[in-house]
């Protein structure tokens, strides 16, 4: 037995040698990103040019760089017309800061594409336009793999300049996987530090603060890893998304002068006896459809190629035709695609005349490239027509992420939607089909156009983002919301919030209304959680300091909850306050069960250890507290669970 | 170590901009990097795609090593996620398990010098299970103790000795089948 130990050993220690040239490229190649970081690392910026919201994978990235010593800015110059292209190819639009990030990933992107030669910088937009004509299903993982291993043997065989729409594919994936590593890797940076990161003792940093997020499209893309069993990577999950997917009828606002209500509730934690879990609920006043003003809506619907899918064009054609449902006479609907050239297939028509409508929509039909730029301008121009009939009016951007020819300028185009929103136009996106690696994108515009981002991947999921949640969707009613929680570290020792990682402000941004948070929709409500560790608990993790300052022991509240916003078109912003005891107890039991089981998978599917308590557990949880549930979310919720963790045993 | 400047050291420098260091650092563990790969992967191909991987990113994540474990034990770590992030995106877990080194078999077995040696490699580690095979790659192939296994893997050492058990126990069984082949 010890003889096939030493064996073993003998073979792991001596594997077949790595491939002299590759070694050397590779080394080359980091040797210059390693250049690119040291000479343009700057230090780190203040919050207030921080782009808020936006690309939250990169975001984290960002987060990621800016915990270390200082932030690498690795844009050179000489190579800097060529990252754009590429740029353009996996994120058309993103903000500036995004950029900056994007591109040094990019570097390392080409790096690896083909390292030591120069000729994937040669990639030019021609070279990039067949892949939009194709209709590109997201290959399989396997498939990928492989072909990015083809690809880096085929790199010495292959002419520079091709015209191969299939080479070209495969370098698209080899980006995007590529792209997928570099992010997958610099998350797993924090993989020995996550769990410490998050937590907050107390006496160092009482301040906990944050903005708002509504989205929810990490639960829909969840949903679809767990359905379809394609792996989705645990960086992907972003707690709050999964925990604001659901209603949680927090109690309803009396008038719309303080447009909303806050709940909180402390409970047991079901994973660790010796912390509580402080929940906050916020719900923001709902308007009645026929209460809201009559509305210009116009559907800028990608038709390029890669929408050729049944998950994509069709589900998108059924999604409106929902969402028309819900719509009141008064309003009005117009219709512009983009695919090649761009086109408005529909004047602005009432909603009342629903044939025209329908019939437009049941033309469209998937081909050739896509111009997002004209399209998005086309769009914007009709909304103005609204506006200037007294409409307020909103572009509804339906999109594969195919955002990728006709744009020469991201940045200005991320400019061009905030001054849009200033006009009153806003703008919402839509993500549909999978394998959509430009969520960055829609978040980001979505943020700039004071719209909401939603991924649609079934009908259910139409009907719950266009028809449930329509007002919502469609209506802000509060912007530039934040939360600041302020601990007492009589009471509590250490802190964690669930979540909200990509979200985080500073302390003293609470208070500054020059600095952009997230938006509410009508009867739109953001749950946050909070693991919170009494003071002298055995959970504690952190030894106290001996010369520590002696806190406050006068007050036993736990916390004090502050909720800053705006109306829309304010400038200046409104507080609410509530103070949390260890008996406050706002919110009803099974609402907080359900978050609370939300949360706990949440964590665990993203990698995160809770002890012994397992998926299982989690579902056991959910199914204690399904509540009324009228639209069923939550028992899917409860399915999917079951399922990962069947799947988990596996 | 071929001198006296610890990977520690090196890393400092690294840290404040020395573009020597860096390349020293890469020298000297591009082999462990690719050979851990290589141990958990079982495929060449796969393993180089892995090593560049973390040789390109290396630079950056470098800032992220605070210095509170030894290099070697951050960077096994660094290496062993992004092989799970490998295997995660090229198929699922299930799959790779039976598939461990079938890539090389075909490739390389014929090339092999040692064809058998291989054979028996492919097989004992296709015997294992994904966690058994990051211990083994790193108890064996990279000689850790079962404490530094067990900080990579943030797992107990008591967990550790247990996979080691484990995996004897696999070996014995594949040795019993092949007695009675």
């Amino acid at each position: 037995m010890t003889d096939d130990l030493d064996k073993l050993r003998d073979a792991l220690q001596s594997p077949p040698a790595p491939d002299a040239a590759r070694r050397a490229s590779v080394m080359a190649a980091a040797q210059e990103n390693f250049d690119a970081t040291q000479e343009f690392a700057t230090p780190a910026r203040p919050t207030k040019d921080r782009p808020h919201s936006a690309g939250r994978i990169w975001t984290r990235m960002f987060d990621m760089v800016s915990n270390a010593i200082s932030r690498p800015v690795l844009m050179a110059g000489s190579s800097l017309a060529v990252l754009m292209i590429a740029a353009v190819v996996i994120t058309p639009m993103v903000t500036k800061d995004d950029l900056v990030v994007h591109d040094s990933s990019l570097v390392g992107i080409h790096n690896m594409v083909t390292p030591g030669t120069g000729r994937e910088r040669a990639a030019t937009d021609a070279e990039l336009a067949p892949l939009a004509m194709e209709p590109a299903p997201a290959p399989s993982d396997a498939i990928a793999a492989k072909r990015v291993r083809q690809q880096s043997e085929m790199m010495e065989a292959r002419p520079a300049a091709t015209g191969n729409a299939l080479t070209t594919l495969n370098q698209q994936d080899t980006r995007l996987m590529r792209l997928d590593t570099d992010n997958a890797i610099a998350i797993d940076d924090r993989f020995p530090t996550f769990e410490k990161s998050g937590l907050s003792v107390t006496a160092e940093t009482p301040v906990s603060t944050f903005s708002v997020d509504v989205d929810t499209t990490s639960y829909a893309l969840w949903r679809m890893s767990v359905l379809d069993g394609y792996p989705l990577p645990p960086e992907a999950i972003r707690v709050e998304e999964m925990i604001n997917y659901f209603d949680y009828a927090y109690p309803a606002p009396g008038s719309t002068e303080v447009p909303f209500t806050t709940s909180v509730a402390v409970t047991q934690t079901p994973w660790n006896p010796g912390t509580r879990l402080m929940q906050i609920g916020i719900h923001g006043y709902d308007v009645a459809p026929q209460d809201r003003p009559p509305m210009g809506l116009v559907f800028l619907i990608d038709t390029s190629g890669s929408m050729n899918d049944p998950k994509k064009l069709p589900l998108l054609k059924k999604s409106f035709s929902l969402l028309l449902g819900t719509l009141r006479d008064e309003d009005t609907v117009a219709i512009v695609t983009y695919a090649g050239s761009a086109g408005t297939v529909l004047e602005p028509t009432q909603a009342a005349d629903e044939a025209a409508i329908l019939g437009a929509l049941d033309r469209l039909g998937a081909g050739g490239s896509t111009a997002g730029q004209a399209g998005l301008q086309q769009a914007y121009g009709l909304a103005e027509t609204m506006v200037e009939a007294g409409q307020s009016a909103r572009v509804i951007l339906a999109t594969d992420g195919d955002f990728n020819v006709g744009i020469s300028d991201p940045d200005a185009l991320r400019d061009y939607v905030a001054t849009k929103r200033e006009t009153g136009v806003s703008l919402s996106v839509l993500g549909f089909g999978r394998g959509n690696y430009t969520d960055t994108i829609m978040q980001a515009l979505a943020q700039n156009g004071n719209g909401v981002a939603a991924y649609i991947d079934t009908l259910a999921e139409a009907q719950k983002v266009l028809v449930e949640e329509v007002t919502g969707s469609l209506m802000t009613i509060a912007s530039d919301v934040k939360i600041q929680v302020e601990f007492n570290p009589a009471q509590i020792s250490e802190y964690r919030l669930i979540g909200y990682e990509t979200r985080a402000l500073n302390r003293e941004d609470f208070n500054d209304d020059r600095v952009d948070a997230g938006d509410i929709g009508a009867g739109h409500s953001v749950t946050a959680i909070y693991e919170v560790t009494p003071a002298g608990s055995e959970a504690e993790l952190v030894d106290p300091l001996r010369y520590g300052t002696a806190p406050d022991t006068a007050s036993d509240e736990w916390a004090f909850v502050k909720l800053r916003y705006k109306q829309p078109g304010a400038d200046e912003s409104q507080l609410i306050e509530t103070p949390v005891t260890a008996g406050t107890n706002g919110i009803a039991p099974d609402v907080v069960n359900f978050a609370t089981a939300v949360a706990g998978a949440a964590r665990l599917i993203r990698g995160e250890d809770l002890g012994d308590w397992s998926l299982s557990d989690a579902a056991t949880l959910a199914a204690s507290a399904q509540g009324a549930d009228p639209f069923g979310h939550r028992g899917e919720f409860l399915r999917l669970v079951r399922l990962a963790a069947a799947q988990s045993e596996n | 170590m071929r001198d006296k400047v610890t990977d520690e050291e090196l890393a400092k420098a690294v840290a404040s901009g020395d573009g020597r260091a860096f390349s020293a650092l890469l020298e000297r563990h591009y082999d462990r990097i690719y050979r851990l790969a290589y141990g958990v992967l079982g495929a060449k191909a796969d393993a180089e795609d892995v090593t560049q991987d973390v040789c390109l990113g290396l630079a950056q994540k470098l800032r992220g090593f605070q210095g509170q474990s030894r290099l070697t034990t951050w960077l096994h770590r660094v290496v062993i996620n992004a092989a799970r992030d490998h295997i995660r995106r090229s198929t699922t877990r299930a799959k790779t398990a039976a598939q461990w080194g079938e890539d090389e078999i075909n490739r390389h077995a014929i090339a092999c010098e040692d064809a058998a040696a291989q054979d028996w490699l492919q097989a004992a580690m296709a015997a294992l299970s994904p966690s058994l095979r990051e211990t083994v790659a790193l108890i064996l192939g990279q000689d850790c103790t079962q404490g530094e296994a067990a900080e990579v893997l943030g797992v107990s050492e008591g967990t550790i000795a247990w996979r080691m058990s484990e995996v004897k126990k696999a070996l014995a069984t594949l040795a019993a089948q092949e007695m009675s082949e």
